[in-house]
């Protein structure tokens, strides 16, 4: 195929791309974005095939049949509740690729740069395998951590500081020898030392991140994927990849900025890490006061009483897998006339908008489903409260005690309705660390256990 | 240990301390519970129905008194010159009394307690802290007076409260304006508002302006900066200038409204005279006044303690009964409070008390330990901030505001990207510049298209463009016509992680944005 064919193509492609993320603006929609995606894949994939001479077709058919099998399987049995962790393990795959190209990119670039363009394209080279081992060790980390392989508490290695600014250090003195090698084999060894340095960087990073900000690193994983993709795209000179490896970087910049907004922290505190450890959660202030237990049968009467309840579902729902029984409480409480709603806290979850697919995948209506700044100021005016395995996205200390470690944290105001019942395995304080005044209140009610079983016990109640 | 409930003496008083369903529960923490024959005849509670919950009749005052190790009734021990029996005699040392008390008006029963060495505990001193409202009987007794002080309003008042447009013709809704917005004026504005009347409330205190507008009420507005809220969720006593224009919102309400219900009251005061006489008489003829400050000196001139008086067409209620009124209802709500109190009071549901002089709530409440008056409390420690005093008073916290990026900040940021710019633009040759230019305008392109995402899709996002940055592919497939079978190889599995990425990363959007639907 002509050059100029496949340039047409490739910005077809991108205009596809773009439309489908605009498609996600909203429900209806979406899925027709989704569509414009594989659209744009389709085209570019099949103009880069025609465009390019691979030593065998069917050899590439091959490879891209097994990887799509295997990508097929997984996303068909995957459980919404793990989606974080097929999220990641995803990223780590594109971080992967990106490495690899990265170093294929080296081998065969030979004499076809020189001056300031090869001195360009060898920065290009760094800088795309760097990022992508980045990006691949990173995600394996937060795999591990939402799998629960690993703990999801953050590791606090003594001067993990020191130890990130020597790494990086380190790859900018790699990065002057590799540009500065004058053979390939010369410069194969800084790049593999550079791209051991950032696999540990990326590890180390994202393990130092506690539970309670994965939204964050997920987001922040999904970018660095994108920015990956458009390093490869430079050091590839290919108009397409750097087009899409943007839209995807700066689409995961701003969920990170939207993740970090709804928790009041700085990104760069998060990546910093070493939030929700025991050092912080001594700083709140003792609680004074007992919490006041509930049963299900007196849960489910103050349910069928109320005229509105609210419903806030937060990891808990997720780890207990309740949301099918949380849907069929939903139906059978609208059915009896009471108005209810869902009020989701941008990181509830693990991810953002975890929450609003597990609902989804429960058949929730999405428009029952509400976002914290559209329901907060109905909360008032709700009889009951319905907090499921959430914690400190409803805790009031983040308005009103100013040391406390959530301090400024926009949280959902569950204490102004005027009966809120949390359900809780234990008095345990939440990822922050920080204990929640919310349980003390006189008009909360504690309803322990696990989640499904409540909710099953509330149901069969009504 | 063993409980006893008296019969209350009071001439009117049909309450009774424990309902049956307070008596279960006493039972449930251990104590043994016995009645006065007919205790709680006048609250609809047979003799019967206190048998079934598991206490014992006993037939007089005397020999209740005599077994009993904690004695519980409504009002404070009477001395015998109101009816038959003197049941401040009755009581021995070592006792210990669960009432009423009105400790700062009666120090003489105070000290003739501690002569004898009664232990009492007054359910009308409980501290007002959050921790302590399940006690406090103040609030529930408050809550039924307000609820049937709208009652006798109702009952007093010749007109239907909501509007109706009927085939008859049209009624006005009636119009209530409550004054005080305590528990009792909370509880009186639901229940006018549920009636259907036309309801609005003032209040001293601005911070109340919520909950009277959530109990369904409009708040009236003094225009006038003094802050009214005093200790423990009462109001204290205002300025001269703000009082005057307290009393001519007053009489411009009078004008308009058909139903005054006054509950304001300042804790060791007479209550504030709010609605003079000249202001009561500007109400149109069939008005109602209900003043639930009557026990006080009312808030209302006219007003006389205990009775209901007709002035030019203008009734007043000066009922100080109207807990009594709702006999049942106050008994449970007054049984529940005692029963939290046991349950405070014996921790291990053994059936034994402790009294806990350390327990700022125990310690408020104790007017009598042993031989020892107790009464006043010093005054209550602060505690740490979220123990936030009664619902109907505790005073909104600024919230610590969200940071928030200032424009200064935002053209700075945006000078940095525009040098860095620049800056890659004077070292790198005109191949790179051109794919930088894409690379820029992309970015922009996403920032603007990724902020109009609905928070609700941002895990299809999050899947969508994992499958887009698949893109990668390109690279392997280009690469798949190298030379080199290093680079090959490097490809091949490139190709086959991206290949994944792409199928697996659409699949389960697809998979995710099927299930969002909307109600048909």
């Amino acid at each position: 195929m002509e050059y100029g064919m496949v340039s047409a193509a490739y910005i077809a492609a991108s205009i596809l791309f773009i439309l489908s993320l605009g498609g996600l603006s909203n429900q209806e929609s979406a899925q027709r974005g989704n569509l414009f995606g594989i659209a744009g894949m389709g085209l570019a994939i099949v103009a880069t095939i025609a465009g390019s001479t691979p030593i065998s077709l069917v050899l590439v058919l091959v490879v891209m049949a097994i990887g799509g099998t295997a990508g097929s399987v997984l996303a068909s049995r995957v459980e919404m509740t793990a989606m974080p962790q097929l999220v990641a393990i995803l990223h780590s795959f594109v971080g992967l690729a990106a490495v690899l190209v990265g170093f294929g990119s080296y081998l065969e670039a030979g004499t076809q740069f020189s001056g300031a363009e090869k001195i360009v394209h060898q920065i290009e080279i760094y800088l795309g395998v760097l990022i992508g081992a980045l990006t691949f060790s990173g995600s394996i980390a937060a795999f591990g951590k939402l799998q629960g392989i690993l703990s999801s508490k953050p590791l606090m290695i003594p001067g993990r500081h020191i130890v990130n600014i020597l790494i990086g250090l380190a790859c900018i003195w790699f990065g002057v020898e590799f540009v500065n090698a004058d053979s390939i084999s010369d410069g194969m060894t800084p790049l593999l030392f550079m791209t051991g340095l950032a696999l540990i960087f990326g590890l180390h990073m994202v393990l130092a991140i506690g539970g309670a900000d994965m939204p964050v690193v997920i987001s922040m994983l999904n970018s660095y994927s994108g920015w990956a993709a458009a390093a490869t795209g430079f050091m590839l000179a290919n108009d397409l990849l750097i087009v899409t490896g943007a839209l995807v970087g700066s689409s995961g910049a701003i969920l990170s900025f939207i993740m970090c907004r709804a928790m009041n922290r700085r990104f760069i505190s998060v990546i910093l890490g070493g939030f929700g450890t025991p050092a912080s959660s001594s700083s709140g202030p003792a609680i004074e006061g007992e919490a006041t237990p509930i049963s299900s049968s007196e849960s489910a009467q103050l349910l069928s009483d109320a005229k509105s309840a609210v419903i806030v579902p937060g990891y808990g729902m997720a780890v207990a897998h309740a949301q099918q029984a949380v849907s069929e409480l939903v139906n059978k409480l609208r059915d009896s006339g009471v108005e209810v709603r869902f009020a989701i806290h941008p990181v509830a979850g693990r991810m953002p908008g975890h929450m609003n697919v597990l609902l989804a995948e429960a058949r929730v209506s999405y428009d029952i489903v509400l976002e914290m700044d559209e329901i907060n100021a109905d909360l008032p005016e709700t009889d009951v409260v319905l907090v499921i395995g959430a914690n400190d996205i409803v805790n009031p200390a983040a308005q009103e005690v100013p040391d406390s470690p959530i301090a400024g944290m926009p949280v959902l105001e569950v204490w102004k309705s005027k009966t809120c019942i949390v359900l809780k395995r234990s008095m345990a304080t939440g990822y922050a660390g920080v204990d929640n005044p919310l349980f003390y209140r006189e008009n909360t009610r504690m309803l322990f256990g696990d989640a499904k079983d409540s909710i099953s016990a509330v149901l069969a109640e009504l | 240990m063993i409980i006893g409930i008296l019969k209350e003496q009071s001439d009117g008083e049909k309450r009774v301390a424990l309902a049956p369903t307070s008596v279960l529960a006493a039972c449930e923490l251990g104590f043994k519970v016995q009645v006065e024959l007919n205790a709680g005849v006048h609250a609809g509670f047979s003799n019967e129905d206190y048998i079934d919950c598991g206490a014992s009749i006993v037939n007089t005052a005397e020999e209740l008194v005599n077994s009993s190790e904690i004695v519980i009734k409504i009002r404070a021990p009477e001395d015998g010159s109101v009816s038959g029996t003197d049941e401040q005699n009755l009581l021995k040392p070592g006792q210990i009394l669960i009432s009423l008390i009105a400790p700062g008006q009666n120090p003489d029963l105070l000290s003739g307690l501690a002569n004898k060495g009664v232990t009492a505990l007054a359910m009308d001193a409980v501290p007002r802290i959050s921790r302590a409202q399940k006690l406090d009987t103040l609030s529930s007794m408050a809550n039924v007076a307000g609820y049937r002080a709208v009652v006798e309003a109702a009952n007093h008042f010749g007109r239907f409260f909501t509007g109706q447009v009927t085939a008859a013709g049209k009624v006005p809704p009636a119009k209530v304006l409550v004054i005080g917005a305590g528990v009792a004026g909370l509880a009186a504005i639901g229940a006018a508002s549920a009636m259907g009347a036309q309801v609005r409330a003032f209040d001293t205190r601005p911070e109340v302006k919520e909950q009277v507008e959530s109990m369904g009420a409009e708040f009236l507005m003094l225009e006038f900066s003094e802050e009214g809220s005093g200790e423990g969720g009462y109001a204290k006593t205002m300025s001269e200038e703000f009082i005057a224009a307290e009393m001519a919102l007053f009489a411009e309400q009078a004008r308009e409204v058909d139903i005054i219900i006054t509950t304001a009251l300042i804790p060791g005061k007479p209550a504030p005279k709010l609605i003079l006489a000249d202001t009561a008489r500007l109400m149109k003829a069939g008005s109602v006044i209900v003043d639930l400050a009557a026990e006080q000196g009312g808030n209302c001139e006219l007003t006389r303690p205990n009775e209901i008086v007709t002035d030019e067409g203008l009734t007043i209620i000066g009922l100080t009964d109207l807990p009594s009124r709702m006999a049942a209802q106050s008994s449970t709500l007054f049984g529940n409070n005692v029963v939290h109190l046991l349950s405070d009071l014996s921790p291990d549901k053994n059936g034994k008390l402790n009294i806990d002089m350390g327990d700022e709530v125990i310690r408020g409440m104790t007017v009598v330990n042993g031989h020892e008056v107790t009464w006043p409390p010093p005054a209550p420690r602060l505690s740490a901030a979220p123990t936030a005093p009664a619902p109907e008073s505790s005073p909104p916290v600024p919230p610590v505001l969200a940071r928030k990026s200032s424009a200064s900040g935002t053209l700075i940021s945006l000078a940095v990207v525009v040098a860095a710019i620049l800056g890659v633009g004077a070292v790198a040759p005109a191949s790179f510049m051109g794919h930088f230019t894409v690379f820029v305008l992309a970015i922009f392109v996403g920032w603007q298209v990724i902020w109009n995402v609905t928070p609700a899709l941002h895990t299809p996002l999050m899947s969508v463009t994992n499958a887009i940055s698949g893109i990668i592919v390109i690279g392997a497939l280009v690469q798949m016509g190298s030379s080199s079978a290093t680079v090959i190889a490097l490809a091949m599995v490139a190709l086959f992680v991206a290949s994944i990425n792409i199928f697996g990363g659409f699949w389960v959007t697809q998979r995710m944005l099927r299930m969002f639907r909307k109600e048909q």
